[in-house]
């Protein structure tokens, strides 16, 4: 039932709003609103059960097992929300005076520098509100880098063909071409399709390491060494940095400019699908393109970095400093980590995946790339159980939503077919990895002997499995009274 | 170690079934020479004790002050129930909702919220929200090059708010679209239709209208829509959320309405908190939903029959399309959203109606009290909504100053900005100010006049 179908003319929550009429109004005749404004009229014990009942129809960490490839469902801990819902922290207005500021700009200050250290980069701005936006902005500085050199020819971005989409979309909504390369059977980009692709048309390479098949691209100061000696610089998606931190730096790798996602590496909230935060990190060389605003030391005060600063920043890219609540739950967790726990996350993110790889092996499932070893994540292909039953990857991830588990991500990569994969992070137990493999066992028999069933899962659910060509054919996207 | 629950002996067994020796072994496909050795910059950990007594410490430091502050964001109340439901694990820790039978509480108040903010904005369909107000401005500006094919370029008045210009700029400026700025009246703070009638302004994709725009004025939304329209373009309406509940929405104005209308979404519910999260909303016609950038929620049926959501119009998007994505945005604010779709309905039409009176009403009686002092005067004849441009006799910054020691944050100093403006201070009293807060803040004023 909709919030709407709760709702009957007249009733109100007399406390949510002022109580007493308006003293005064100015607004003219013809700029005041005629029409009705379509917003449910119930009671705030109906909109607390609503909105309950609607919660309890997700699936999310607290809840469940979530091994989705790529997205680091790792837990978020409470402490994080809690100490960044301050009453202080919540009521201070964007605009308000730095010294006014000064405890949360310590943190966000503290939280650049610590940044810079984990990832080996000259400078971070904390801007970005998402993955997507931190690559936007990152390749924004590659071309503003290549722009102040004179060098407008460079107009290619490459992209590995088993690379994010929001890659390839990011280098267009930048204004590049994107030119794609193959990835070789080990799971490795293909050297020699780099080689071929670099020359005075390249602005740079985007890179995931390690990449979206669980594995590590092995060449990679080759690669960089490739595309810096054509003028290009090194992009790297920091979608998979939970595989990595405390072991391997950007930075050392030889990447230019970085995105990290807080909502995955370092463990703020996916939300339902947002908000993001995704700070950008830098080499030296591209300082002086950096985005305002960051947070600079001056003695013991804390201050905004802006335009004056940094004649050279590509600017703003949101209307105040990012999301700075998601930015403050980061900087909790950094803390309550420190520095062994900052090692420990990509051993025991590793640890776990290659652990489920080994047992899902053991139990019939075909690894993709069997001669490598997992990195935070690995891909099980389903390609010869589909030729032989007819049951695909994503009729598999069904099924398991009814055994009480989130599925994994299923068709991405693109090029590995009726893939699944699987990420455990670093905050599952033993125990809980051992009764997925049990379902997953449980689900191949199922296979067998009633591929019927399997094609029909979700059985469980809160609905069954969804008519998505209707929803495209006939877009329903509002409700309307009476219809 | 700090949510990690392996023991020993877990560790030990999981090290046998792998057949590895040591975790270290697990990381041998890395070359030895990108290993990097001991992280120095990170301090050790705390425990939870600890950082509690940190964060208290640094909040209690930054303190509570009287808020007069808007240009952007707006202080309104919040009732109890919004966050304590949106902070509920199954939203909060819940991702993307991908696997629709999975997530069906997601994408129904997902649909709830498209519809909410469908009727609000007087718009056909909604999306289910941007990053903020300013990057919802960037996307509908290139959404509506995409839509019109023949020009690249986007008018912006210089009422629209200072960042978000900088913002769409930024942005588009990538796609090779040209932004033109639009100068306003300095006498009613508005842009003037005539002066647009009067213009040689030709070739555009589209008009962004401010309602209130950033000094707090309304703009003449009718006219400017319709001049829009006139020359074949888009009128794209940027407005503030809680004033729709009293003034005509976006999807109304001129003979035809606005195209797309979007906005900061903040208001709703979601606190001030230095900046963000927020989130944008982007409302539409019917005709653009297919340009539409962002997730987009359908209502539709299972196999049973039975109603469900689900992500739809998919073919737009980054994960479907890459290179010909409509955006490269993958993200919607969904936590933030939440929290707006159950402030929505708490409050309902007419709460959001009193919530914006109140606010318009004590930004006019703040306004009266202050203007009666020598050295205080209405910067602009223009109507406003609840915020308002004051000249003052003396430097703003050094009336800030004062008014800060007493606890008040007086408003922003709008010089920066514009400097042909003086000594111009932007002041918002939303319906969170008592009538002894007004008289405060209109005592402090007079003293720091004084």
């Amino acid at each position: 039932m909709l919030i709407f179908e709760h709702s009957r003319p007249g009733r109100f929550n007399y406390s949510q709003s002022p109580t007493k009429p308006a003293s005064k109004s100015a607004i003219p005749q013809n700029l005041q609103r005629k029409s009705k404004v379509l917003l449910p009229e119930v009671s705030e014990m109906d909109t607390v059960r609503h909105f309950t009942r609607l919660s309890q129809k997700n699936f999310s960490i607290d809840t469940e097992f979530y091994p989705l490839g790529s997205c680091t469902m790792k837990y978020n801990p409470r402490a994080c929300n809690s100490l960044a819902m301050l009453p202080q922290f919540l009521s201070r207005h964007p605009l308000a005076p730095e010294d006014t500021g000064q405890g949360y700009l310590a943190c966000m200050y503290e939280l650049q520098e610590i940044l810079k250290s984990v990832t080996g980069m000259a400078g971070v701005s904390l801007t970005p509100m998402a993955g997507a936006q931190g690559e936007l902005i990152g390749v924004m500085m590659i071309r503003a880098y290549h722009e102040s050199r004179g060098d407008f020819e460079r107009t290619e971005i490459i992209v590995p063909d088993a690379a994010h989409g929001t890659n390839p979309a990011t280098a267009v909504m930048c204004g590049f071409k994107v030119v794609e390369i193959a990835t070789d059977k080990d799971g490795n980009v293909d050297l020699d399709a780099l080689k071929a692709a670099v020359g005075p048309k390249t602005a740079g390479l985007m890179l995931t390491n390690p990449s979206t098949l669980g594995v590590f691209e092995k060449n990679v100061a080759e690669m960089s060494r490739v595309v810096h000696q054509a003028g290009g610089l090194l992009y790297y998606d920091g979608a998979n940095l939970n595989a990595v931190l405390g072991k391997v730096k950007p930075g050392d790798m030889g990447f230019d400019v970085i995105h990290i996602n807080l909502h995955k590496t370092f463990s703020t909230p996916h939300g339902g699908g947002g908000p993001g935060s995704a700070p950008v990190g830098v080499a030296e060389r591209l300082l002086p393109f950096i985005p305002i605003p960051i947070v600079a030391k001056e003695g013991e005060t804390y201050r905004w970095v802006t335009e004056k600063d940094k004649p050279q920043s590509i600017g703003r890219l949101s209307a105040h400093m990012g999301n700075a609540g998601v930015l403050l739950r980061a900087y909790i967790y950094v803390r309550l980590l420190g520095l062994d726990g900052m090692h420990r996350i990509s051993e025991f993110a590793t640890l776990n995946a290659n652990y489920l790889m080994a047992e899902l092996r053991k139990a019939g499932f075909e690894i993709a790339y069997p001669n490598r070893r997992a990195s935070h994540e690995f891909i099980v292909t389903l390609k010869d159980i589909k030729d032989k039953t007819g049951v695909t990857a994503m009729n598999l991830a069904k099924r398991l939503l009814d055994k009480g588990y989130h599925a994994p991500t299923t068709y991405f990569p693109l090029l590995v077919p009726e893939c699944l994969l699987i990420e455990p992070a670093e905050t599952e137990s033993k125990e809980t990895l051992d009764a997925f493999v049990t379902s997953m066992k449980e689900i191949l028999q199922e296979i067998e002997e009633q591929p019927d069933m399997v094609k029909g899962a979700p059985h469980t659910m809160p609905v069954r499995k969804l008519d998505d060509v209707k929803a495209a054919r006939e877009p329903d996207l509002a409700w309307k009274q009476g219809a | 170690m700090p949510f990690i629950p392996h023991t020993k002996e877990d560790i030990a067994e999981m090290l046998a079934s792998i057949g590895a020796k040591t975790i270290e072994e697990l990381f041998d496909e890395i070359p030895k020479e990108l290993i990097s050795g001991e992280l120095t910059g990170v301090p050790p950990g705390l425990s939870e004790m600890e950082i509690t007594r940190l964060m208290m410490a640094r909040a209690t430091q930054d303190g509570f002050y009287q808020n007069f502050i808007g240009a952007g964001a707006y202080e309104h109340h919040i009732p109890a129930a919004v966050w304590q439901i949106t902070t509920r694990g199954e939203f909060y820790s819940s991702y993307t909702p991908y696997q629709a039978e999975a997530s069906q509480g997601t994408l129904q108040l997902l649909y709830e919220y498209q519809s909410m903010m469908a009727s609000l904005t007087g718009m056909d369909v909604s999306n289910a929200s941007m990053y903020d107000g300013a990057t919802a401005l960037a996307e509908a500006a290139l959404m509506a090059v995409r839509s019109h094919k023949t020009s690249r370029r986007i008018l912006i008045p210089q009422t629209v708010h200072p960042v978000y210009r900088q913002v769409v700029r930024a942005i588009v400026s990538n796609q090779k679209i040209e932004v033109v700025e639009l100068p306003y009246c300095t006498e009613c703070g508005q842009i003037l239709p005539e002066s647009l009638v009067n213009s040689n302004h030709e070739d555009f994709a589209a008009l962004v209208i401010p309602q209130p725009n950033f000094f707090g004025v309304l703009e003449q939304v009718d006219a400017l829509t319709d001049w829009a329209h006139s020359k074949n373009a888009f009128a794209i309406g940027v407005v503030n959320p809680t004033t729709l509940a009293v003034l005509t929405p976006p999807g109304e104005w001129g003979s035809k309405g606005a195209d797309i209308a979007v906005g900061e979404g903040q208001p709703l519910g979601i606190p001030l908190s230095s900046g963000g999260p927020y989130f944008g909303f982007m409302a539409c016609k019917n005709e653009l939903v297919r340009q539409m950038p962002g997730r987009i929620i359908g209502r539709t049926t299972d196999l049973d029959g039975k109603e469900g959501f689900v992500l739809t119009l998919q073919a737009r998007e980054q994960h479907i399309r890459r290179s010909k994505a409509t955006s490269n945005i993958c993200t919607n604010q969904g936590l933030m959203v939440t929290a707006a779709t159950i402030f929505m309905s708490l409050v309902g039409p007419e709460g959001l109606r009193r919530v914006a009176a109140q606010s318009h009403a004590n930004t006019l009686e703040l306004v009266e009290q202050l203007v009666k002092f020598k050295g205080v005067e209405r910067t602009f004849s223009g109507p406003v909504f609840h915020e308002t441009a004051l000249t003052l006799s003396k430097p703003v910054a050094d009336v800030l100053n004062k008014l800060k020691q007493k606890g008040i944050l007086g408003g922003y100093n709008l010089q920066g900005q514009y400097p042909e403006l003086g000594n111009t201070l932007l002041v918002c009293a939303t319906e969170t100010k008592t009538e002894s807060d007004l008289r405060n803040y209109a005592t402090a004023m007079q003293q720091a006049l004084g």
